[in-house]
Formats: C-alpha cells, sequence, structure tokens
C-alpha cells in the first residue's frame, strides 16, 4: 500500500506523521492522531459533522485526502477551548443555549459557526439574521432536529463577535493555493 | 465508505501532472482538483482509479486575471475565491450570482472553478453558467493546449471533450459591457443540494430592446442546456410579462427531463419556466441600470 510522508500543524501542534494515501483527513484525525471529537456522519461531504478548518477556511475533512494537507494548518474542535477548559465563546454560547440534543453533529456546528466568527472578525460578509444563519448552517445536519436552539446559539456567538483586524490566516485571503 | 487502494502524485507543474497522466503505464488516472465531488466517489467505489494526479500543488492554475475583454479564471481557482473576487464580480456577474447555490461555504472553500466544470454535473451551477456566455474551454495535454467552446465542450451525462490525458486548466469569459445585467435563480430541496431545476440568463439591452438574450438552464437534461429559442423570442424586443410568457414557454417546450423522487418531468419544466421569466426580468432590470 502507498504510503507518504506529511507534515501538519493540528491545533498548534506539529507533526511528521507517514500516511496511507487513500486516508482521508477526518480518518486520518480519528484515527492516526486520536482527535477523535470530528465526527463523520455520511462520509461523503453532505452532513458536514467532520467540519474543520483548514488554513483558516472551514473545509470538510471526509472529502479531501490527509497528504493534502501536507503543509497545512488544521483546527479541530479540540483545539478551540483555552489549555485550562475555558471554553471558547462560540462553545461557551452554544453551551449558553442548549444548542444540543445526543450531539453528535456538535462538533460540526461549533466549526462551522466559529468559522462565521472568524470571517466576521476579518470583515469579511457574514450572515447575521436568523433566517441567513439558517441558510449557512444548512450544510450541517442535526438528526434531533435541535435546529432552534442551535441558530439561537449561533446568533448569540455572532452577535458577541466583533469586526477586527484580519486575524493571521484568516478571511480575506482564500487564494487556494495551498500545498 | 472508505476510499480504495491507489497511488498518488502531486505534481508542483502543470507540465509534470501531464507527463504523469499520459505515462504509458498509468493505467486507470484520475485527476483530483478540489475533491467536493470525486473523493466521495472514492469513498463510495464508484471511482477507482489506479493513479491519482493531484493539481491542488500547481500554483499557475490558480489566478484570475482580466485582459481585453476577457476575463480567465484558472481551474484551481476556489469557489469561495471566485465569489468574493471583485474581477469576477465585475466581469462576470452571473458567476458571481450562481456561486453562492453551490454547496456550503466549507463545499465552496476547497471546491474548484474548473473542477466543477469538469465533472460536468447536469445540474450543477458553473457548468451552466460556461453554456450560458459561450465560455472556452483551456485544455493541455501532451500535445499542448487546445480551446474548446462550451457548446462543444459537455458532451453527455457527466462526461466532457477533455480527453483522458487533458487537464482543464482555464477557463475564458467575454466581459460583460455597459447595458448588461444577470441572474441566476435555482430550485433545489436544501440550500446546496443540487437544483431539480436552475436558471442562468444575462441581457443586454439597447435602449428598451433586448440586444441579446443568453439564457442556460440545469438539472433539465443530460448537460446544461442554452435555451436557444427563448434567446430568439426575447432578442429585439422590450421586455414585458407576455414576453417573458412567450421566452418561458418557447424554451421549456423542447425540454423532456426526467423524473426522479426530488420532482417530475412536469414539476422540473414548470420550475424551468418560472425561473426563465424571473432571471431574464431581473437580468434586464439590472441591464437598464447599468445603461
Amino acid at each position: 500500500m502507498s504510503h507518504k510522508e506529511i507534515t501538519v500543524t493540528v491545533n498548534g501542534r506539529k507533526r511528521t506523521v507517514s500516511v496511507e494515501v487513500r486516508r482521508t483527513l477526518a480518518d486520518f484525525l480519528r484515527e492516526d492522531l486520536g482527535l477523535t471529537a470530528t465526527h463523520l456522519g455520511c462520509e461523503h461531504g453532505v452532513c458536514g459533522a467532520c467540519t474543520v478548518v483548514v488554513d483558516g477556511h472551514t473545509e470538510r475533512s471526509c472529502t479531501q485526502l490527509a497528504v493534502q494537507a501536507d503543509g497545512r494548518e488544521i483546527t479541530t474542535v479540540e483545539g478551540l477551548a483555552g489549555s485550562d477548559g475555558t471554553l471558547h465563546p462560540v462553545q461557551q454560547a452554544l453551551r449558553d443555549n442548549h444548542s444540543f440534543q445526543c450531539g453528535f453533529c456538535t462538533p460540526g456546528f461549533v466549526m462551522s459557526i466559529y468559522g462565521m466568527c472568524e470571517e466576521k472578525k476579518a470583515g469579511r460578509p457574514v450572515p447575521c439574521s436568523r433566517e441567513e444563519i439558517r441558510e449557512e448552517l444548512s450544510g450541517n445536519i442535526c438528526r434531533c432536529t435541535g435546529y432552534q436552539s442551535i441558530v439561537d446559539g449561533a446568533e448569540a456567538a455572532l452577535a458577541s463577535t466583533g469586526a477586527e483586524a484580519a486575524l493571521a490566516g484568516t478571511g480575506s485571503d482564500n487564494t487556494g493555493g495551498q500545498a | 465508505m472508505k476510499p480504495p487502494v491507489f497511488e498518488y502524485v502531486s505534481p508542483a507543474s502543470l507540465d509534470d501532472a501531464i507527463a504523469a497522466l499520459s505515462a504509458p503505464d498509468a493505467g486507470d488516472v484520475k485527476v483530483l482538483a478540489g475533491g467536493q465531488s470525486f473523493v466521495p466517489l472514492l469513498s463510495l467505489r464508484l471511482a477507482q482509479p489506479s493513479l491519482v494526479v493531484d493539481i491542488n500543488g500547481i500554483d499557475e492554475l490558480t489566478a484570475i486575471t482580466e485582459e481585453a475583454g476577457v476575463l480567465t479564471i484558472g481551474s484551481m481557482v476556489r469557489q469561495r475565491q471566485a465569489e468574493y473576487s471583485d474581477v469576477v464580480k465585475k466581469a462576470c456577474p452571473l458567476m458571481a450570482e450562481a456561486i453562492p447555490f453551490i454547496g456550503h461555504t466549507a463545499i465552496r472553500n476547497r471546491g474548484t472553478v474548473g473542477g466543477s466544470i469538469a465533472h460536468a454535473d447536469p445540474a450543477a451551477e458553473l457548468p451552466t453558467v460556461a453554456a450560458c456566455l459561450d465560455a472556452e474551454l483551456v485544455a493541455r495535454g501532451p500535445g499542448g493546449e487546445r480551446t474548446v467552446p462550451a457548446s462543444e465542450f459537455f458532451t453527455g451525462f457527466f462526461t466532457t471533450a477533455l480527453a483522458e490525458d487533458e487537464i482543464l486548466t482555464a477557463v475564458r469569459i467575454r466581459s460583460v459591457g455597459t447595458a448588461t445585467g444577470a441572474a441566476y435563480e435555482e430550485v433545489a430541496r436544501r440550500h446546496g443540494d443540487f437544483a431539480m431545476a436552475g436558471v442562468g440568463a444575462q441581457i443586454r439591452l439597447d435602449g428598451d430592446v433586448v440586444a441579446e438574450a443568453r439564457i442556460a438552464i440545469s438539472g433539465v437534461d443530460l448537460a446544461p442546456v442554452r435555451a436557444s429559442k427563448a434567446e430568439a423570442a426575447l432578442t429585439g424586443r422590450t421586455v414585458d410579462d407576455s414576453i417573458l410568457e412567450e421566452a418561458a414557454q418557447a424554451a421549456v417546450a423542447d425540454l423532456s427531463p426526467s423524473s426522479d423522487l426530488h420532482g417530475s418531468a412536469a414539476y422540473r419544466k414548470h420550475v424551468a419556466g418560472v425561473l426563465i421569466r424571473k432571471t431574464v426580468a431581473t437580468a434586464a432590470a439590472r441591464a437598464r441600470e447599468n445603461q
């Protein structure tokens, strides 16, 4: 079987690992790095549970190969909370609004909403009305159908996020020319 | 739901990628662009290539330029990048209008303009835009570069004029001038799903009269359909309700979409007609503003 050595930075930690080329990024995160908070629902890009942030942009980790992450920086939901366990403002907003039922879809929703907040910080246009938030989050599926409280949480997270100077590696420069 | 075993290369130049594609022992080779359709096809094992040529590392395919009235979009430009590009918005408003209908943000962050066109899903937005605007598709193979007009590029269901050893390198579209407006609309079960029917329209006015009408429909045939009869019905006329109805009727008369669990053939035809009226009216209103 064909393997390739890659160097990736995941949640701030740089690692060099040999991966099978057919391994998806999602399976790499879960099986090889043990970062099992990223969930796999449909495994073909529809349900959004596996959403992670790659070089500052939300992407599906099930529709790309781990070898394609070579040289890139990945944030999973494990990378959001502070080292002392303090929740990220997005996580806190979702917690405050009880935006969970079974929780399977939650990591994907957290990362999508985190992505929206990061875009807002970077001064990009982001959906802010409830209807726009629903549209934007339609790429994440909750089979408990707990959308009401998820939209509440997203609305609160976005409302408490102000536009500020672009964060490094985020937002305005989606050149797509990654390694 | 795991990809099958394959060999993998990620060349840094177009020449190296074409060499990999055309190597005599290459076997069943597939090009990996944004992967938003192809990686699912691998996971579902509908695609089982022996070699995957990943073109994500080829920087020469990532430029958006406008020169001498022609917009050129490199095939590896991310859909999200084109969506927010001021150059694209100005030179090709139809594409800027159509891209938000593609999947979701996380899909468009990864999916590419060229990948969508080369994949040629008949319900997809960018092939419809290419058909509507008579885009030129630039392909490079071992024999050099050639340009294929959109009317000859989409040859059937998920099928294009690209040869096995060719790579789509760019899309060229004539920039819009003044008195031109564009609109894109589609109807899908949920936002981001592939359309049951979609319509792209671009209208150029001369005073109150339609000087040029371009209309293409997605989701109703094996490839995007140009609504030539509707275009002819509009040209030289002033857009009003009766002309819109005439154009819509002319366009849908020749359609014979298939039925599936998302929508019947009759419903798809109905939707196509409604969307033609809507998009042409919007495009004409925008053209009037740009006069």
